[in-house]
Protein backbone atom coordinates (compact mmCIF):
# COMPACT_ATOMS: atom_id res chain seq x y z
CA UNK A 1 0.00 0.00 0.00
CA UNK A 2 1.39 3.34 -1.30
CA UNK A 3 -0.30 5.94 0.96
CA UNK A 4 0.62 9.85 -1.00
CA UNK A 5 3.34 11.25 1.70
CA UNK A 6 2.32 14.28 3.55
CA UNK A 7 4.83 16.52 2.84
CA UNK A 8 6.06 17.60 -0.70
CA UNK A 9 8.78 17.83 -2.64
CA UNK A 10 8.14 21.34 -2.90
CA UNK A 11 8.64 21.70 1.35
CA UNK A 12 11.60 19.48 0.81
CA UNK A 13 13.62 21.36 -1.84
CA UNK A 14 15.17 24.73 -0.80
CA UNK A 15 17.04 23.05 2.29
CA UNK A 16 20.77 21.76 1.68
CA UNK A 17 20.80 18.04 0.75
CA UNK A 18 21.99 15.49 3.37
CA UNK A 19 25.91 15.31 3.33
CA UNK A 20 26.12 11.36 4.26
CA UNK A 21 30.33 11.82 3.69
CA UNK A 22 30.24 14.37 6.91
CA UNK A 23 32.40 12.50 9.45
CA UNK A 24 30.47 11.58 12.52
CA UNK A 25 30.30 13.73 15.69
CA UNK A 26 27.97 12.01 18.07
CA UNK A 27 27.48 8.33 17.62
CA UNK A 28 25.24 6.15 19.68
CA UNK A 29 25.89 2.94 20.52
CA UNK A 30 23.65 0.06 22.09
CA UNK A 31 22.21 3.22 24.40
CA UNK A 32 19.84 2.24 26.95
CA UNK A 33 17.68 4.24 29.17
CA UNK A 34 15.81 3.80 32.23
CA UNK A 35 13.25 6.09 34.17
CA UNK A 36 13.60 4.11 37.62
CA UNK A 37 12.26 1.03 36.73
CA UNK A 38 10.73 2.09 33.59
CA UNK A 39 12.70 1.32 30.24
CA UNK A 40 12.86 4.68 27.85
CA UNK A 41 15.10 3.66 25.00
CA UNK A 42 15.98 0.04 23.72
CA UNK A 43 19.70 -0.32 22.33
CA UNK A 44 19.54 3.10 20.50
CA UNK A 45 22.09 3.05 17.59
CA UNK A 46 22.33 6.23 15.60
CA UNK A 47 24.72 8.93 14.49
CA UNK A 48 25.19 12.36 14.19
CA UNK A 49 27.03 14.27 11.50
CA UNK A 50 29.13 17.52 11.59
CA UNK A 51 27.61 20.42 10.48
CA UNK A 52 24.22 18.94 9.45
CA UNK A 53 20.93 19.37 11.27
CA UNK A 54 19.05 15.58 12.68
CA UNK A 55 15.62 16.05 13.43
CA UNK A 56 13.94 13.31 16.46
CA UNK A 57 10.52 13.23 15.40
CA UNK A 58 8.00 10.68 17.00
CA UNK A 59 4.31 10.32 19.18
CA UNK A 60 4.48 11.81 22.41
CA UNK A 61 6.62 9.83 25.00
CA UNK A 62 8.73 7.94 21.80
CA UNK A 63 11.66 8.94 24.01
CA UNK A 64 13.05 11.41 21.35
CA UNK A 65 13.50 14.53 24.45
CA UNK A 66 15.19 11.53 26.60
CA UNK A 67 17.54 11.10 23.84
CA UNK A 68 18.10 14.48 23.29
CA UNK A 69 18.54 14.66 27.22
CA UNK A 70 21.35 12.26 26.75
CA UNK A 71 23.61 14.51 25.05
CA UNK A 72 24.48 16.71 28.22
CA UNK A 73 23.65 14.29 30.42
CA UNK A 74 21.15 16.86 31.77
CA UNK A 75 19.25 13.83 32.70
CA UNK A 76 21.96 13.47 35.86
CA UNK A 77 20.31 16.19 37.40
CA UNK A 78 17.32 13.61 38.52
CA UNK A 79 18.81 10.66 40.69
CA UNK A 80 16.23 8.32 39.60
CA UNK A 81 17.58 8.47 35.81
CA UNK A 82 20.34 6.66 34.01
CA UNK A 83 21.75 5.63 31.11
CA UNK A 84 23.58 2.70 29.72
CA UNK A 85 25.45 2.00 26.00
CA UNK A 86 27.35 4.64 25.06
CA UNK A 87 27.40 7.90 23.39
CA UNK A 88 31.18 8.92 21.67
CA UNK A 89 31.39 12.65 21.15
CA UNK A 90 34.21 12.94 18.81
CA UNK A 91 35.36 9.43 20.09
CA UNK A 92 35.05 9.76 23.58
CA UNK A 93 32.29 8.08 25.54
CA UNK A 94 30.34 10.85 27.69
CA UNK A 95 28.66 8.08 29.68
CA UNK A 96 31.80 7.58 31.94
CA UNK A 97 31.63 8.85 35.09
CA UNK A 98 35.26 10.63 34.54
CA UNK A 99 34.53 12.47 32.39
CA UNK A 100 33.71 16.55 33.59
CA UNK A 101 29.92 17.86 33.28
CA UNK A 102 30.73 20.70 33.14
CA UNK A 103 32.95 20.52 30.35
CA UNK A 104 30.72 18.47 28.73
CA UNK A 105 27.68 21.32 29.09
CA UNK A 106 30.36 23.55 27.57
CA UNK A 107 30.80 21.92 24.76
CA UNK A 108 27.05 20.36 24.11
CA UNK A 109 24.41 23.57 24.21
CA UNK A 110 20.84 22.79 25.31
CA UNK A 111 17.97 24.97 23.82
CA UNK A 112 14.54 24.11 25.74
CA UNK A 113 11.13 24.36 24.82
CA UNK A 114 9.76 27.12 26.70
CA UNK A 115 12.36 29.95 26.78
CA UNK A 116 14.18 30.17 29.87
CA UNK A 117 15.50 33.72 30.13
CA UNK A 118 17.93 33.80 33.68
CA UNK A 119 16.08 37.10 35.69
CA UNK A 120 19.29 39.18 34.71
CA UNK A 121 20.23 41.49 32.23
CA UNK A 122 20.17 40.73 28.53
CA UNK A 123 24.20 41.48 28.53
CA UNK A 124 23.89 39.43 31.79
CA UNK A 125 22.14 36.29 30.13
CA UNK A 126 24.36 35.96 27.56
CA UNK A 127 27.77 36.33 29.34
CA UNK A 128 26.58 34.18 32.41
CA UNK A 129 28.14 31.27 30.76
CA UNK A 130 31.06 33.05 29.23
CA UNK A 131 31.27 34.12 33.55
CA UNK A 132 31.54 30.54 34.71
CA UNK A 133 34.95 29.27 34.05
CA UNK A 134 36.54 32.13 31.86
CA UNK A 135 38.22 35.28 33.12
CA UNK A 136 37.81 37.65 30.25
CA UNK A 137 38.36 41.18 30.29
CA UNK A 138 35.37 43.61 29.59
CA UNK A 139 36.03 44.54 26.01
CA UNK A 140 36.63 40.98 25.48
CA UNK A 141 33.22 40.33 26.95
CA UNK A 142 31.44 42.93 25.18
CA UNK A 143 32.77 41.83 22.21
CA UNK A 144 31.27 38.16 22.64
CA UNK A 145 28.35 39.49 23.77
CA UNK A 146 27.91 40.96 20.36
CA UNK A 147 29.10 38.22 18.20
CA UNK A 148 26.36 35.86 19.91
CA UNK A 149 23.49 38.09 19.97
CA UNK A 150 24.52 38.54 16.02
CA UNK A 151 24.83 35.44 15.45
CA UNK A 152 20.82 35.07 17.32
CA UNK A 153 19.82 37.57 15.14
CA UNK A 154 18.86 39.34 17.85
CA UNK A 155 21.42 41.64 18.24
CA UNK A 156 19.74 45.07 16.02
CA UNK A 157 16.44 44.57 18.60
CA UNK A 158 18.13 44.60 21.98
CA UNK A 159 21.44 46.40 21.04
CA UNK A 160 20.29 49.89 22.92
CA UNK A 161 18.53 47.93 25.81
CA UNK A 162 21.18 45.18 27.22
CA UNK A 163 21.01 46.42 30.46
CA UNK A 164 17.15 45.51 30.95
CA UNK A 165 16.02 42.39 32.26
CA UNK A 166 15.86 39.45 29.78
CA UNK A 167 12.24 38.63 31.17
CA UNK A 168 11.13 42.30 29.20
CA UNK A 169 11.22 40.58 26.21
CA UNK A 170 8.57 38.66 23.70
CA UNK A 171 8.72 35.07 24.12
CA UNK A 172 10.64 34.56 20.36
CA UNK A 173 13.44 37.30 21.01
CA UNK A 174 13.38 35.28 24.54
CA UNK A 175 14.18 32.21 22.78
CA UNK A 176 16.58 33.71 20.66
CA UNK A 177 18.62 35.16 23.55
CA UNK A 178 18.79 31.08 24.92
CA UNK A 179 19.86 30.85 21.54
CA UNK A 180 22.83 33.66 22.23
CA UNK A 181 22.99 32.64 25.23
CA UNK A 182 24.43 29.12 24.44
CA UNK A 183 26.50 29.89 21.23
CA UNK A 184 28.38 32.45 23.56
CA UNK A 185 29.86 29.31 24.85
CA UNK A 186 30.59 28.43 21.14
CA UNK A 187 29.69 24.66 21.71
CA UNK A 188 30.12 22.10 19.23
CA UNK A 189 26.84 20.70 19.36
CA UNK A 190 23.31 22.32 19.73
CA UNK A 191 20.45 20.67 21.38
CA UNK A 192 16.65 21.87 20.39
CA UNK A 193 13.83 20.39 22.39
CA UNK A 194 11.04 21.71 20.68
CA UNK A 195 12.55 25.12 20.57
CA UNK A 196 9.30 26.87 18.52
CA UNK A 197 6.48 24.75 20.20
CA UNK A 198 5.67 27.67 22.45
CA UNK A 199 5.95 30.42 20.00
CA UNK A 200 3.81 32.15 17.46
CA UNK A 201 4.54 31.37 13.61
CA UNK A 202 6.71 34.57 12.65
CA UNK A 203 9.20 33.87 15.78
CA UNK A 204 9.14 30.07 14.44
CA UNK A 205 10.18 30.84 11.05
CA UNK A 206 12.69 33.41 12.75
CA UNK A 207 14.35 30.56 15.07
CA UNK A 208 14.24 28.27 11.80
CA UNK A 209 16.07 30.51 9.18
CA UNK A 210 18.40 30.87 12.61
CA UNK A 211 18.91 27.11 12.85
CA UNK A 212 19.86 27.16 9.16
CA UNK A 213 22.27 29.58 9.25
CA UNK A 214 23.96 28.23 12.82
CA UNK A 215 24.32 24.55 10.95
CA UNK A 216 26.92 26.13 9.04
CA UNK A 217 29.22 26.24 12.27
CA UNK A 218 27.62 23.92 14.70
CA UNK A 219 26.48 20.08 14.76
CA UNK A 220 22.70 20.41 15.86
CA UNK A 221 20.31 18.05 17.22
CA UNK A 222 16.46 18.93 16.82
CA UNK A 223 13.14 17.11 18.75
CA UNK A 224 10.09 18.23 17.45
CA UNK A 225 6.38 17.49 17.25
CA UNK A 226 5.90 19.42 14.05
CA UNK A 227 7.07 17.14 10.28
CA UNK A 228 6.86 19.98 8.09
CA UNK A 229 9.63 21.79 10.42
CA UNK A 230 11.25 18.69 10.31
CA UNK A 231 11.12 18.11 6.45
CA UNK A 232 12.26 22.07 6.15
CA UNK A 233 15.43 22.52 8.62
CA UNK A 234 16.63 18.90 8.69
CA UNK A 235 19.46 17.03 6.77
CA UNK A 236 18.72 13.76 8.60
CA UNK A 237 15.11 12.41 10.30
CA UNK A 238 14.80 9.78 13.41
CA UNK A 239 11.68 8.58 13.72
CA UNK A 240 11.17 6.94 17.05
CA UNK A 241 8.50 4.91 18.27
CA UNK A 242 8.32 3.27 22.14
CA UNK A 243 11.76 3.61 22.88
CA UNK A 244 13.31 2.30 19.50
CA UNK A 245 14.93 4.05 17.10
CA UNK A 246 12.57 2.74 13.99
CA UNK A 247 14.30 4.67 11.07
CA UNK A 248 16.90 6.59 10.55
CA UNK A 249 18.27 8.38 7.17
CA UNK A 250 18.87 11.56 4.99
CA UNK A 251 15.37 13.43 5.52
CA UNK A 252 14.32 13.07 1.84
CA UNK A 253 14.29 8.99 1.93
CA UNK A 254 12.78 9.50 5.31
CA UNK A 255 9.82 11.77 3.70
CA UNK A 256 9.50 10.56 0.34
CA UNK A 257 10.08 7.01 0.56
CA UNK A 258 9.99 5.54 4.07
CA UNK A 259 11.37 1.73 4.22
CA UNK A 260 9.12 1.21 7.69
CA UNK A 261 5.32 1.06 7.31
CA UNK A 262 5.11 2.51 10.98
CA UNK A 263 7.68 5.55 9.53
CA UNK A 264 5.32 5.68 6.62
CA UNK A 265 1.61 5.66 8.92
CA UNK A 266 3.18 8.30 11.38
CA UNK A 267 4.60 10.75 8.08
CA UNK A 268 0.94 10.43 6.53
CA UNK A 269 -0.22 11.08 9.84
CA UNK A 270 -2.26 7.63 10.43
CA UNK A 271 -1.67 7.90 14.05
CA UNK A 272 0.56 9.88 16.39
CA UNK B 1 -47.97 34.99 26.07
CA UNK B 2 -50.17 33.24 24.62
CA UNK B 3 -52.88 32.95 26.93
CA UNK B 4 -55.42 30.33 24.62
CA UNK B 5 -52.38 27.51 25.06
CA UNK B 6 -52.64 25.65 27.93
CA UNK B 7 -48.89 24.36 27.34
CA UNK B 8 -47.68 27.70 27.55
CA UNK B 9 -48.31 28.52 30.84
CA UNK B 10 -47.19 25.18 32.13
CA UNK B 11 -44.04 25.78 30.34
CA UNK B 12 -43.67 29.72 31.92
CA UNK B 13 -44.84 28.35 35.57
CA UNK B 14 -42.23 25.68 36.10
CA UNK B 15 -39.40 27.40 35.29
CA UNK B 16 -40.44 30.38 37.94
CA UNK B 17 -40.63 27.97 40.23
CA UNK B 18 -37.56 26.26 40.25
CA UNK B 19 -36.18 29.63 39.83
CA UNK B 20 -37.57 31.38 43.21
CA UNK B 21 -35.99 28.06 44.90
CA UNK B 22 -32.71 28.77 44.00
CA UNK B 23 -32.80 32.72 44.59
CA UNK B 24 -34.15 32.28 47.82
CA UNK B 25 -31.05 29.55 48.58
CA UNK B 26 -28.87 32.36 47.07
CA UNK B 27 -30.41 35.20 48.70
CA UNK B 28 -29.87 33.09 52.06
CA UNK B 29 -26.43 31.98 51.48
CA UNK B 30 -25.19 36.25 50.12
CA UNK B 31 -26.77 37.17 53.47
CA UNK B 32 -25.05 35.12 55.67
CA UNK B 33 -21.68 35.45 53.76
CA UNK B 34 -22.66 39.28 53.96
CA UNK B 35 -23.47 38.99 58.17
CA UNK B 36 -20.25 36.72 58.51
CA UNK B 37 -17.55 39.35 57.14
CA UNK B 38 -19.62 42.31 59.10
CA UNK B 39 -19.18 40.38 62.15
CA UNK B 40 -15.96 40.39 61.22
CA UNK B 41 -15.46 43.36 60.19
CA UNK B 42 -17.28 44.45 63.32
CA UNK B 43 -14.83 43.19 65.80
CA UNK B 44 -11.54 44.50 63.87
CA UNK B 45 -12.92 47.76 62.92
CA UNK B 46 -14.04 48.63 66.79
CA UNK B 47 -10.74 46.86 68.07
CA UNK B 48 -8.80 49.38 66.08
CA UNK B 49 -10.81 52.05 66.62
CA UNK B 50 -10.39 51.58 70.53
CA UNK B 51 -6.89 51.60 70.52
CA UNK B 52 -6.75 54.54 67.85
CA UNK B 53 -8.57 56.51 70.21
CA UNK B 54 -6.86 55.44 73.66
CA UNK B 55 -3.79 55.27 71.84
CA UNK B 56 -3.28 58.45 70.58
CA UNK B 57 -3.96 60.74 73.55
CA UNK B 58 -1.14 59.54 75.10
CA UNK B 59 0.83 60.44 72.40
CA UNK B 60 3.84 62.97 72.88
CA UNK B 61 7.35 64.09 72.07
CA UNK B 62 8.39 62.84 75.97
CA UNK B 63 6.66 59.60 74.65
CA UNK B 64 9.45 58.84 72.52
CA UNK B 65 12.14 60.17 74.02
CA UNK B 66 11.45 59.66 78.11
CA UNK B 67 11.83 55.83 79.63
CA UNK B 68 8.93 54.39 81.34
CA UNK B 69 8.13 56.27 84.74
CA UNK B 70 8.26 54.30 87.94
CA UNK B 71 4.62 52.68 90.00
CA UNK B 72 2.04 55.60 89.59
CA UNK B 73 4.55 58.73 88.80
CA UNK B 74 3.36 61.05 86.03
CA UNK B 75 4.73 61.66 83.07
CA UNK B 76 7.62 59.39 80.82
CA UNK B 77 7.23 57.63 77.54
CA UNK B 78 8.51 54.19 76.45
CA UNK B 79 11.60 55.09 74.64
CA UNK B 80 13.55 52.25 76.30
CA UNK B 81 10.47 49.72 75.47
CA UNK B 82 11.06 50.78 71.43
CA UNK B 83 14.61 51.07 71.57
CA UNK B 84 14.19 47.66 73.26
CA UNK B 85 11.97 45.88 70.40
CA UNK B 86 14.44 47.33 68.09
CA UNK B 87 17.10 45.52 69.13
CA UNK B 88 15.43 42.70 69.74
CA UNK B 89 13.47 42.25 66.82
CA UNK B 90 16.99 42.88 64.96
CA UNK B 91 18.63 40.17 66.66
CA UNK B 92 15.73 37.85 66.04
CA UNK B 93 15.70 39.03 62.30
CA UNK B 94 19.38 38.65 61.88
CA UNK B 95 19.49 35.26 63.90
CA UNK B 96 16.65 33.52 61.58
CA UNK B 97 17.42 35.09 58.52
CA UNK B 98 20.36 32.85 57.22
CA UNK B 99 19.82 29.90 58.89
CA UNK B 100 15.77 29.78 57.31
CA UNK B 101 17.09 30.82 54.03
CA UNK B 102 19.79 28.22 53.77
CA UNK B 103 17.21 25.47 55.23
CA UNK B 104 14.41 26.43 53.01
CA UNK B 105 17.08 26.09 49.98
CA UNK B 106 18.62 23.08 50.96
CA UNK B 107 14.97 21.67 51.40
CA UNK B 108 13.73 23.24 47.91
CA UNK B 109 16.97 22.51 46.11
CA UNK B 110 18.95 19.80 47.67
CA UNK B 111 16.71 17.80 49.63
CA UNK B 112 13.55 18.00 47.56
CA UNK B 113 11.79 14.48 48.09
CA UNK B 114 14.62 12.58 50.47
CA UNK B 115 13.54 11.53 54.08
CA UNK B 116 15.96 13.49 55.46
CA UNK B 117 14.30 16.18 53.89
CA UNK B 118 10.53 15.42 54.83
CA UNK B 119 11.42 14.72 58.49
CA UNK B 120 12.85 18.72 58.29
CA UNK B 121 9.89 19.37 56.88
CA UNK B 122 7.33 17.63 59.11
CA UNK B 123 9.76 19.18 62.17
CA UNK B 124 9.77 22.13 61.15
CA UNK B 125 5.60 22.70 60.55
CA UNK B 126 5.61 21.79 63.87
CA UNK B 127 7.66 24.58 64.80
CA UNK B 128 5.26 26.80 62.89
CA UNK B 129 2.63 26.47 64.90
CA UNK B 130 4.30 25.04 68.41
CA UNK B 131 2.85 27.90 71.50
CA UNK B 132 5.25 30.24 71.75
CA UNK B 133 5.36 30.01 75.57
CA UNK B 134 6.85 26.73 74.78
CA UNK B 135 9.85 28.23 73.04
CA UNK B 136 10.38 30.88 75.92
CA UNK B 137 10.44 28.17 78.57
CA UNK B 138 13.28 26.46 75.96
CA UNK B 139 15.20 29.06 75.76
CA UNK B 140 14.85 30.06 79.26
CA UNK B 141 16.44 26.68 79.78
CA UNK B 142 18.87 26.65 77.44
CA UNK B 143 20.06 30.46 77.93
CA UNK B 144 19.16 32.33 80.98
CA UNK B 145 19.35 29.68 83.44
CA UNK B 146 22.98 28.85 83.14
CA UNK B 147 24.15 32.72 82.03
CA UNK B 148 22.38 33.32 85.47
CA UNK B 149 20.58 36.41 84.44
CA UNK B 150 17.73 37.49 81.94
CA UNK B 151 19.32 38.92 78.94
CA UNK B 152 18.58 40.44 75.20
CA UNK B 153 20.79 38.02 73.93
CA UNK B 154 18.13 35.00 75.48
CA UNK B 155 15.05 37.39 74.22
CA UNK B 156 16.52 37.53 70.36
CA UNK B 157 17.15 33.93 70.16
CA UNK B 158 13.60 33.23 71.40
CA UNK B 159 12.00 35.77 68.50
CA UNK B 160 14.64 33.93 65.95
CA UNK B 161 13.21 30.40 67.22
CA UNK B 162 10.00 31.64 66.02
CA UNK B 163 10.98 33.60 62.92
CA UNK B 164 13.15 30.75 61.39
CA UNK B 165 10.47 28.32 60.55
CA UNK B 166 8.19 30.95 59.21
CA UNK B 167 11.36 31.89 56.55
CA UNK B 168 12.05 28.19 56.04
CA UNK B 169 8.42 27.77 55.05
CA UNK B 170 8.52 31.18 52.62
CA UNK B 171 11.94 30.17 51.23
CA UNK B 172 10.87 26.69 50.27
CA UNK B 173 7.28 27.50 48.69
CA UNK B 174 8.98 30.56 46.49
CA UNK B 175 12.14 28.42 45.45
CA UNK B 176 9.33 25.71 44.68
CA UNK B 177 7.96 27.90 42.22
CA UNK B 178 10.93 28.70 40.47
CA UNK B 179 10.40 26.51 37.20
CA UNK B 180 12.58 23.77 36.93
CA UNK B 181 13.62 23.95 33.28
CA UNK B 182 15.52 27.47 34.71
CA UNK B 183 17.54 25.03 36.76
CA UNK B 184 17.90 22.77 33.82
CA UNK B 185 19.15 25.59 32.00
CA UNK B 186 21.64 26.81 34.19
CA UNK B 187 22.89 23.27 34.31
CA UNK B 188 23.22 22.92 30.66
CA UNK B 189 25.15 25.83 30.45
CA UNK B 190 27.78 23.98 32.47
CA UNK B 191 26.96 25.50 35.79
CA UNK B 192 27.96 23.88 38.63
CA UNK B 193 24.18 23.61 41.19
CA UNK B 194 25.87 25.79 43.98
CA UNK B 195 25.99 28.69 41.16
CA UNK B 196 22.66 28.34 39.76
CA UNK B 197 21.19 28.52 42.79
CA UNK B 198 23.10 31.68 43.67
CA UNK B 199 22.43 33.59 40.30
CA UNK B 200 19.41 31.85 39.33
CA UNK B 201 16.83 30.29 41.33
CA UNK B 202 17.54 33.02 44.52
CA UNK B 203 17.35 35.99 42.25
CA UNK B 204 13.98 34.38 40.44
CA UNK B 205 12.26 34.01 43.82
CA UNK B 206 13.87 36.96 45.93
CA UNK B 207 10.72 39.27 45.95
CA UNK B 208 9.07 36.35 47.31
CA UNK B 209 12.32 35.17 49.92
CA UNK B 210 12.15 39.24 51.23
CA UNK B 211 8.32 39.07 51.88
CA UNK B 212 8.83 35.76 53.71
CA UNK B 213 11.86 38.10 56.08
CA UNK B 214 9.58 40.92 56.44
CA UNK B 215 6.19 38.97 57.83
CA UNK B 216 8.47 36.94 60.14
CA UNK B 217 9.72 40.53 61.27
CA UNK B 218 5.83 41.78 61.63
CA UNK B 219 5.05 38.45 63.40
CA UNK B 220 8.13 38.63 66.03
CA UNK B 221 7.73 42.49 66.43
CA UNK B 222 4.81 41.68 68.44
CA UNK B 223 5.19 38.47 70.45
CA UNK B 224 4.91 38.49 73.82
CA UNK B 225 5.27 35.30 75.27
CA UNK B 226 8.71 34.19 74.41
CA UNK B 227 9.98 37.36 75.91
CA UNK B 228 8.28 36.76 79.31
CA UNK B 229 11.19 34.37 80.32
CA UNK B 230 13.99 35.38 78.10
CA UNK B 231 14.32 39.16 78.09
CA UNK B 232 11.75 40.08 80.46
CA UNK B 233 11.30 43.83 80.89
CA UNK B 234 13.51 46.64 82.55
CA UNK B 235 11.53 50.53 83.64
CA UNK B 236 14.54 51.74 82.29
CA UNK B 237 17.53 51.84 79.94
CA UNK B 238 18.76 48.30 79.35
CA UNK B 239 22.49 47.91 79.80
CA UNK B 240 24.59 48.20 76.67
CA UNK B 241 25.57 44.13 76.95
CA UNK B 242 22.18 43.63 76.93
CA UNK B 243 22.59 41.89 80.26
CA UNK B 244 19.25 41.58 82.67
CA UNK B 245 16.25 42.46 81.83
CA UNK B 246 15.62 44.22 78.05
CA UNK B 247 12.26 46.68 78.25
CA UNK B 248 10.22 45.88 75.06
CA UNK B 249 6.73 47.13 73.78
CA UNK B 250 5.06 43.58 74.22
CA UNK B 251 5.90 42.87 77.75
CA UNK B 252 5.38 46.79 78.74
CA UNK B 253 1.96 46.47 77.12
CA UNK B 254 1.41 43.09 79.26
CA UNK B 255 2.54 44.68 82.32
CA UNK B 256 1.15 48.33 82.42
CA UNK B 257 -2.09 47.59 81.01
CA UNK B 258 -2.61 44.80 84.14
CA UNK B 259 -1.40 47.77 86.35
CA UNK B 260 -3.71 49.66 88.48
CA UNK B 261 -1.81 53.63 87.35
CA UNK B 262 -3.48 55.49 84.89
CA UNK B 263 -0.35 56.53 83.08
CA UNK B 264 0.98 53.09 83.08
CA UNK B 265 -2.63 52.08 81.40
CA UNK B 266 -2.10 55.29 78.48
CA UNK B 267 1.25 54.35 78.04
CA UNK B 268 -0.10 51.21 77.30
CA UNK B 269 -1.91 51.90 75.14
CA UNK B 270 -0.02 54.03 73.14
CA UNK B 271 2.30 51.07 72.60
CA UNK B 272 -0.14 48.98 71.80
CA UNK B 273 -1.16 51.35 68.52
CA UNK B 274 2.78 51.59 67.75
CA UNK B 275 3.37 48.17 67.50
CA UNK B 276 0.09 47.80 65.22
CA UNK B 277 1.05 50.51 63.12
CA UNK B 278 4.47 48.95 62.77
CA UNK B 279 3.03 45.52 61.89
CA UNK B 280 0.51 46.92 59.20
CA UNK B 281 2.91 48.92 57.41
CA UNK B 282 5.33 46.31 57.36
CA UNK B 283 2.37 43.88 55.92
CA UNK B 284 2.01 46.94 53.36
CA UNK B 285 5.55 46.62 52.52
CA UNK B 286 5.60 43.15 52.10
CA UNK B 287 2.65 43.19 49.79
CA UNK B 288 4.70 46.21 47.95
CA UNK B 289 7.45 43.80 47.42
CA UNK B 290 5.54 40.94 45.97
CA UNK B 291 3.32 43.01 43.63
CA UNK B 292 7.04 45.10 42.25
CA UNK B 293 7.21 43.69 38.94
CA UNK B 294 11.02 44.46 39.07
CA UNK B 295 12.19 42.92 42.51
CA UNK B 296 10.95 39.50 39.97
Amino acid sequence: MNAAPAITTAQLSGRSQADETAPVRIAVKNLNFYYGTFHGLKSINLDFRDRQVTALIGPSGCGKSTLLRTFNRIYSLYPEQRAEGEILLDGRNILDQKVDLNDLRARVGMVFQKPTPFPMSIYDNVAFGLRLYEKLPKAELDLRVEESLRKAALWDEVKDKLKQSGMGLSGGQQQRLCIARTVAQRPEVILFDEPTSALDPISTGRIEELIEQLRNEFTIAIVTHNMQQAARISQFTAFMYLGELVEFGPTNRIFMNPEKRQTQDYITGRFG
Amino acid sequence: MDATNPLSDVRAAAPIRVRSGRRIADRVLRVSCLVATLIGAVVLGSILLMLILEGVKGFSPGLFVEPTPGPGSDGGGIANAILGSLVLTLIGIVVATPIGVMAGTYLAEYGRTSKLADLIRFLNDILLSAPSILIGLFVYTLMVRPMGTYSGWAGGVALAIIATPVIVRTTEDMLRLVPGSLREAGAALGAPPSRVILSVTWRAASAGIVTGIILALARIAGETAPLLFTALNNNSWFSPTLMGGVANLPVMIYQFALSPYPNWQSLAWSGALLITVTILALSVVARLVIKNPKAR
